[in-house]
């Protein structure tokens, strides 16, 4: 049981994995550990949960200069989402998705959703993410 | 967007694979922002030559590897180390860091930046842009102090966007680029006695409440008709840290706020906050766990000491030596050291203890040497970091408190506790 989702593509591509809803945006730089994947910030509600394999949904962002380095590492260390769901577009995590791809060919696509998306969303449930213009729902 | 003919042949890869690489950032971020067009640019202070991990060396790689040339002057943001004093961070522990940031100084270098290895810029004549230029930072401080300060335009960009833009010469044109991206929403109005106006702490206490609260709108302040740019840098610093604020207005201070409604732009506030010193008071103890007790270091210049703040620690200092148990660094930029020796400022501040550091800071992970147990700083934005990233307990306090702690080797600080 699959949950298509399509909203605005940030950046492309196509996967399918359980998602893992934040409660709050994390912060990737201080927040997300690049080696592990664990979220290391002490003061976030999923403070401890590992992001490896997940598609990480949250809403609004929390974008530092750091971002693109953190959450690209991640990739580079095959320990980061596989895709990201987000309410409001970060060019940060686009760009770290972009620069992970073109120099090591990992893949993470980024949709923009409504907060009602969001919402909908439950950690552990199975979602694709792919290059469509209307969500589709199987249940 | 909409994309020149000779924007999109570069995005088609007409250039080569690091301008190709370059647009496909930029054309993302502008999407993804609603721009439509490009903005050409004519400075950039970037941040991706701060390693942060192999992924900033393989990029830096790439860019070299496929002959990127940079389109504007560019300037480098503060490194993970001081090339001059390598026992700060040493190579024997941390291998993979101090060898990843030397190689990144390297590339940037031989990239065409210019090696200015600071976060204070601005502080410079070659990294300090003029009014209503359209530029590029990304360091949180510099960005809201070129914005707020100078009214230079520029839009927070972080690793890999910040060089992209310097390599292809134009961003997206949205937020802070824009005229109407930079008028303020948020009204934070000081109603404080001139005494603590005056305080040199006030800046850093109400650049941390400022961005606990707006987050990363624009706020103008009102009724602070005096703040020196040492005051305006640690405001920037503070703002940016605890929020995300990438630029402020100080009504009849700041050059795009004359007044209160020019900084509006005619609009009432949408949110009004008055600051007393209650306020500023609960700022100070979230920043502060130690109010006596032994000191271990001390931490100036974050952002980078100015040479006016090396003035008052010399003056604070009066040659005085500082306790044999205390570590006492200062970090600064290349520039502002030649400015001290050719007052022979380093010397006499080298013979009281103090050790210069450049082209990096001391509230990055790893820890520098010396910089454990209690940690008295002047600085807001290191009180804010250090607890988290460097496990350390912090005293925050003014200059000259810090200048009387590190030769007492006591924390010392001046004043009734209640009286700010």
């Amino acid at each position: 049981m699959t949950t298509s989702i399509s909203g605005r593509i940030l950046h492309a591509g196509s996967v399918t994995a359980p998602v893992l809803v934040l409660d709050e945006a994390l912060s990737m730089w201080g927040g997300l550990d690049p080696k592990t994947g664990r979220i290391l910030d002490q003061q976030h509600p999923q403070a401890g949960m590992i992001v490896a394999g997940s598609i990480v949904a949250m809403p609004g962002s929390r974008g530092s200069s750091g971002t693109p380095g953190v959450l690209g590492e991640s990739l580079r260390n095959s320990v980061g989402p596989v895709g990201l769901i987000l309410t409001k577009p970060d060019v940060n995590l686009i760009a770290g998705a972009i620069v992970a791809e073109a120099l090591y060919g990992c893949s993470c696509p980024v949709t923009l959703v409504s907060s009602e998306v969001l919402k909908t969303l439950r950690t552990g449930q199975h979602v694709t993410l792919g290059d469509y213009d209307e969500a589709r729902r199987e249940q | 967007m909409r994309l020149t003919s000779e924007e999109a042949d570069w995005l088609a890869g007409s250039a080569g694979k690091a301008h190709q690489l370059a647009m496909r950032l930029l054309v993302a971020a502008g999407e993804a922002t609603g721009a439509s067009t490009f903005v050409p640019i004519e400075f950039a202070h970037i941040n991706s030559c701060h390693y942060s991990g192999q992924l900033s060396v393989d990029f830096a790689e790439y860019l070299l590897a496929e002959g990127a040339t940079l389109a504007v002057p560019t300037h480098t943001n503060a490194s993970l180390i001081d090339q001059h004093c390598p026992d700060l961070r040493p190579m024997e522990r941390f291998t993979t860091e101090v060898a990843g940031a030397q190689r990144l100084m390297e590339i940037y270098e031989e990239l065409g930046c210019s090696a200015m290895w600071s976060c204070a810029p601005y502080q410079e004549h070659a990294g300090r842009p003029e009014f209503g230029q359209q530029i590029v930072g990304s360091e949180s401080n510099a960005v809201s102090f070129f914005n707020s300060a100078l009214g230079a335009r520029t839009n927070k960009y972080g690793d890999m966007l910040d060089i992209s833009a310097a390599v292809v010469g134009r961003v997206p044109l949205s937020g802070l680029h824009t005229d109407a991206g930079r008028l303020a929403t948020h009204e934070v109005a000081v109603e404080l006695d001139d005494a603590v106006i005056d305080d040199p702490m006030l800046p850093h206490l109400l650049g941390i409440l400022i961005g606990q609260t707006v987050g990363t709108s624009i706020p103008v302040i009102s009724g602070m008709g005096r703040v020196d740019e040492d005051g305006v840098k640690a405001m920037a610093a503070a703002a940016a840290t605890s929020g995300g604020v990438e630029m402020f207005h100080i009504a009849g201070v700041t050059p795009e706020a004359p007044t209160l409604h020019d900084a509006l732009g005619g609009r009432p506030a949408r949110e009004r906050t008055t600051v007393d010193s209650d306020a500023l008071q609960t700022v100070r103890s979230q920043l502060s766990a130690r109010s006596s007790g032994p000191v271990d270091a001390i931490c100036l210049g974050t952002p980078h000491f100015s040479i006016t703040e090396f003035a008052a620690l010399q003056s604070a200092l009066d040659g005085r030596p500082i306790s044999p148990t205390v570590t006492m660094l200062v970090t600064t930029s290349r520039a502002v050291l030649a400015e001290l020796q050719l007052r022979g400022w380093d010397t006499s501040l080298t013979e009281s203890g103090v050790q210069i550091v450049l082209d990096t800071c001391t509230y990055y992970p790893p820890r520098a040497s010396g910089v454990q147990g209690t940690v008295m700083t002047n600085s807001a934005k290191w009180a804010y970091y250090a607890p988290g990233m460097l496990d350390v307990h912090v005293a925050f306090g003014r200059l000259a408190d810090c200048v009387e702690s590190a030769v007492r080797g006591e924390v010392t600080v001046a004043g009734d506790w209640d009286a700010l």
